[in-house]
């Protein structure tokens, strides 16, 4: 009897899933590189609406030529359209973006749908058969080889992998001409969903929904011996899909101001923005709802659910962050630095962020009842500061690209300022704890090790302590992994909490 | 000039006794030991191999936790214990003085002296440096053998198995490890290994062990007379107490290093604790050897104080034990013996799907419960330990299982069958006592 083969995941699936897995990635990488450029009379009467006439005429020059990459044609965009030198350099990419889009031609712009099925779809339906395979293996703890894996110990693979993501955000964030061509291919899903063309945000949207919800498969298949895992994906893919993606797509179709309910301030730091509360306040009975649905999410909903269920029900349940950490993330939690010099730096960068995005709150506010008045200028500008530094260089660029490098929740562990309020709850205020089985735990480490937000659990169960941190995201694979069932996390009476502060920094 | 404490073995009884001492007293301490630098976790070596951490994730303590907290460390072996002039010798010529000396030098891989049991690509596993050797023997080879059928042998196979190396598994009792586990137990779990793919094969013996021409090994051959063609033999038939050192010294020895209760030697400033200590048991009753992660440390904390000068008496409390036996996890409290003995009895019940099961031991007379065994449950080690502690009887656990359930949020519960179980086998008509939680409620469970 030799069924030792049931060890192996189905080699065959999975080389074929990797194979058309790698097939998509291919062509998506390639499509940038596909078509050429011209703009013609009818790209003009098209941009009319994105870039200003007077600036619009000053590219009849032009006409016709015809261009085989990008990169000449951005050139001559820049020197043709801000001849003066005169347009803002946010303005200038908004329009080089808008008229490449429109000067594509050929391939990618007579099929986009065709090339989104064959590169995003593909991609999906490659990783899908990949990680079914992993259905012939039995139901259990799966974390062989992880750190023989080049891609998941920061070996060549895992760099390229941070290397190409980094890229990537680096491009969607500061550079969007240069991934047009991705744009273009999301265009018919856009127009179906929304009725208008796709702009990079809603790429970004759709590519990240497709992530959450294939690793979030990844996890069912991972997880199937496990309720809570089953249970805790189900809701954040559900909360992606539909509150991320769907939602606000549905509220722009019907010509609303839209907005991702579940987003609470701070992580949502335009929300007191002055264009935002203009728009909301002037958009009717719907707008209003909104503003009031923020305020009350960010005022009664956090607090009040972090003292009943812990941090877990926003960072691991709801958030798209955290859900993105949780299924993209999951190969990657193990590279999470668990030093005591890592907790320090976390808690100071965490809370930095923090106190940076209530300053920049509260000059929003008072920036909006004075009517523009007071910090005018300054708000604007120290909004424009947090959106580069926080919210697109630290939760994007870090955030998610370092990945491969630093474990999936870089971003919640060290920046997020709703996290650092969520933790001062959990750890001050409320029911959540992991409770420590006894006497069982033989120091193994796996907890620790496989704790993405790199606390050593191992160090509290070890001495038989109850866990209480505020970073804790009560992801809950500690308790997973522990091969002695020693932890497990609960909602109980607060007095069942022990106090965590180590008796001596050495913790002897 | 303080005390010198002096501990031989950086495992977890040795480690325990240096922390405790040093969170007790100002002692100079020093520990010696000859595996590794830093004390790592034995019971994690499995999931090196495997792939699932790195050694350095086995590491209970940062490396520099050690300075910080003043506990000297001295990689390297000690050859000779003078008791005389209290000093150690070292195999690199050092001498150590020391005032008050622990051993605390573990377990060693049992041999049973079979033919070829000292051939290349045969070992046991123990030390990091088996580990390290297991590496080596079992690169690109077509077929494994393990001998002998305890928890150290279920662990090398599931390594084999994580490489996709074909595992042939001779046990010598009638059921895996019914040595320990009663049969319904031991039958459960033995399926569970075939399930694997493991080629268990029941109530074998190893004869000997052949070598190929270069002298490695090449094939075992059973007390069947069958032959097996293998290029790894793991022999995990148990462990013994490392005493080397001590015999050839003044302190006396039997299995282990003799100790009273309070982990003293015959010799005055000389203790042993953790695997390699033999606690003298007065009276006809046999000595005690406690070969257990968690035993070690209550013996070190123990053992800690009686240095610092408060005599203690080690005292272990209510036995128990967990482990995971591929991927069902186990618990054990009490005494459940794999026999039933005289006045006790036992109820028993096993999910359909042979991966959950409970046993309770009790008094045939009084009904007081006595020990418990879960597979595939895990349970509160308070509640299940007060319940012996206090002489619960069997209606009274059964009727309050719910409350030392300590499975995660949303597993499914076993309360209700186990339960039923319980009112068919004994005809009668309890019922389950205890909060039933909101989302339990919500899909209707039991
Ligand atoms: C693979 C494996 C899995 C296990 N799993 C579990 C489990 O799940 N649960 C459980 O409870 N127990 C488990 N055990 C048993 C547990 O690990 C031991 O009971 C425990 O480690 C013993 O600790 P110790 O401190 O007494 O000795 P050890 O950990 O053996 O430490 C003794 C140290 O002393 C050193 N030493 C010996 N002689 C000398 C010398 N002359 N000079 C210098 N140094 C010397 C040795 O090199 C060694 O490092 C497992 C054991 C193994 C091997
Ligand atoms: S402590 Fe456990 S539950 Fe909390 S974040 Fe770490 S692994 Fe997740
Ligand atoms: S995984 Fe479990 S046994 Fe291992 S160190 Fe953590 S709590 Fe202890």
């Amino acid at each position: 009897m030799d069924t030792h083969v049931l060890h192996k995941p189905q080699t065959g699936m999975r080389i074929a899933g990797l194979s058309i897995f790698f097939l998509g990635f291919l062509i998506f990488t390639s499509s940038l590189f596909v078509g050429q450029y011209q703009i013609s009379k009818k790209t003009l009467t098209a941009l009319s609406r994105q870039v200003p006439t007077e600036r619009l005429v000053k590219l009849a020059p032009l006409q016709n030529r015809n261009y085989t990459s990008k990169v000449a044609l951005l050139a001559d965009i820049e020197k043709y359209i801000n001849d003066d030198g005169q347009v803002q350099p946010y303005q200038l990419g908004e329009y080089k973006l808008a008229i490449l889009k429109e000067a594509n031609i050929g391939l990618l712009k007579e099929n986009p749908g065709l090339f989104f099925l064959c590169s995003i779809v593909l991609a999906a339906i490659g990783a899908l058969v990949f990680i079914l395979a992993g259905l012939k293996m039995p139901a259990g703890i799966q974390h062989n080889h992880i750190f023989f894996n080049s891609a998941m110990s920061r070996g060549v693979l895992g760099i390229s992998a941070a290397v190409y993501l980094i890229g990537f955000y680096v491009l969607l964030y500061w550079y969007p001409e240069y991934i047009v061509n991705l744009l273009i291919l999301s265009d018919p899903v856009s127009d179906f969903i929304r009725n208008m063309p796709a702009d990079r945000w809603f790429l970004y949207g759709t590519l990240y929904t497709f992530a959450v919800a294939v690793m979030g498969v990844r996890m069912f298949v991972k997880y199937r011996h496990n309720r809570y895992h089953l249970v805790r994906t189900g809701s954040v893919i559900f909360f992606q899909l539909g509150f991320a993606f769907l939602l606000p797509a549905i509220m722009e179709r019907l010509n609303q101001p839209s907005m991702d309910l579940k987003n609470a301030w701070p992580l949502n730091y335009s929300f007191f923005m002055d264009w935002n509360l203009n728009s909301l306040t002037s958009s009717g009975g719907f707008g209003l709802f909104l503003l009031f649905w923020g305020i009350v999410l960010a005022l009664i909903v956090v607090p009040a659910m972090t003292y009943f269920f812990g941090k877990r029900w926003y960072c691991s349940w709801v958030c798209g962050c955290g859900g993105l950490a949780e299924t993209l993330g999951d190969p990657y939690r193990q590279l999470s630095n668990k030093s005591l010099s890592a907790w320090k730096i976390e808690r100071w960068t965490i809370h930095s962020v923090l106190l940076f995005a209530v300053v920049m709150t509260v000059m929003q506010i008072a920036n909006f009842l004075s009517d523009g008045n007071v910090f005018a200028n300054y708000t604007w500008r120290v909004n424009q500061a947090y959106s580069f530094l926080i919210g697109s260089a630290f939760a994007g660029v870090v955030g998610t690209g370092f990945y491969p490098l630093m474990g999936n929740r870089v971003w919640c562990r060290f920046g997020c300022p709703l996290a650092a309020i969520l933790g001062l709850v959990q750890k001050f205020k409320s029911r959540f704890v992991i409770v420590t089985n006894g006497g069982q735990c033989i120091s193994c480490g796996n907890c620790s090790t496989y704790c993405e937000m790199g606390i050593d659990v191992r160090w509290y169960a070890q001495r038989e302590q109850n866990i209480v941190r505020a970073a804790c995201v009560g992801c809950g694979v500690c308790a997973a992994v522990c091969p002695r069932g020693v932890l497990r996390l609960e909602n109980s009476d607060p007095a069942m909490r022990l106090n965590i502060v180590p008796d001596d920094e050495c913790g002897l | 000039m303080s005390e010198n404490l002096v501990v031989i073995g950086n495992g977890i009884a040795g480690i325990t006794t240096a922390r405790h001492v040093r969170k007790r007293s100002n002692m100079q301490i020093t520990v010696i030991s000859a595996e590794t630098e830093y004390f790592f976790s034995r019971t994690a070596l499995m999931y090196v191999f495997m792939g699932h951490m790195r050694f350095s994730d086995t590491k209970p303590y940062a490396d520099d936790f050690w300075q910080k907290n003043r506990i000297d460390l001295i990689y390297g072996k000690v050859e000779h214990i003078a008791t005389e002039s209290k000093t150690l010798h070292l195999l690199d010529g050092r001498t150590i003085p020391y005032d008050k000396l622990v051993i605390a030098t573990g377990s060693k891989s049992n041999k049973f002296g079979w033919p070829g049991q000292e051939l290349p690509g045969v070992q046991g596993l123990y030390s990091w440096q088996d580990l390290e050797l297991m590496e080596d023997n079992t690169r690109g080879i077509s077929r494994a053998v393990i001998v002998g059928g305890g928890l150290i042998g279920i662990e090398v196979a599931e390594m084999l198995l994580s490489r996709n190396i074909p595992v042939t598994f001779l046990v010598r009792e009638e059921f895996y490890w019914d040595n320990i586990l009663p049969k319904d137990e031991a039958r459960m779990i033995g399926e569970h290994v075939r399930q694997h793919g493991v080629d268990l094969r029941l109530q074998t013996n190893l004869r000997e062990i052949l070598p190929d021409e270069k002298g490695r090994a090449r094939a075992v051959v059973t007390d069947s007379d069958e032959e097996i063609a293998c290029e790894f033999v793991a022999l995990t038939p148990g462990v013994h107490p490392n005493i080397e050192l001590a015999r050839n010294s003044k302190i006396e020895t039997g299995h282990g290093v003799l100790v009273n209760d309070f982990l003293e030697t015959n010799i005055d400033g000389v203790y042993a604790v953790g695997d390699c200590a033999e606690i003298v048991v007065p009276g006809d009753a046999r000595n005690r050897i406690e070969q257990l992660w968690y035993t070690g440390k209550m013996q070190g904390v123990a053992l800690a104080k009686t240095i610092c000068g408060e005599r203690s008496k080690y005292e272990r409390g209510i036995w128990y034990n967990s482990a995971k036996l591929m991927d069902i996890e186990y618990q054990t409290y009490g005494f459940v013996s794999n026999l039933p003995r005289e006045g006790e009895s036992s109820f028993y019940w096993e999910h359909s799907g042979a991966r959950h099961s409970i046993r309770i031991v009790y008094d045939s007379e009084t009904e007081k419960v006595l020990g418990f065994n879960f597979f595939g449950i895990r349970m509160r080690q308070d509640v299940c330990q007060n319940w012996i502690r206090d002489g619960k009887s069997l209606s009274f656990v059964i009727e309050h299982l719910r409350t030392a359930n300590f499975d995660p949020e949303f597993f499914r519960r076993y309360e209700w069958e186990i339960l039923t179980a319980y009112n068919d086998q004994y005809g009668d008509s309890l019922s389950l006592l205890g909060k039933v939680g909101l989302y339990d409620r919500l899909i209707g469970q039991k």
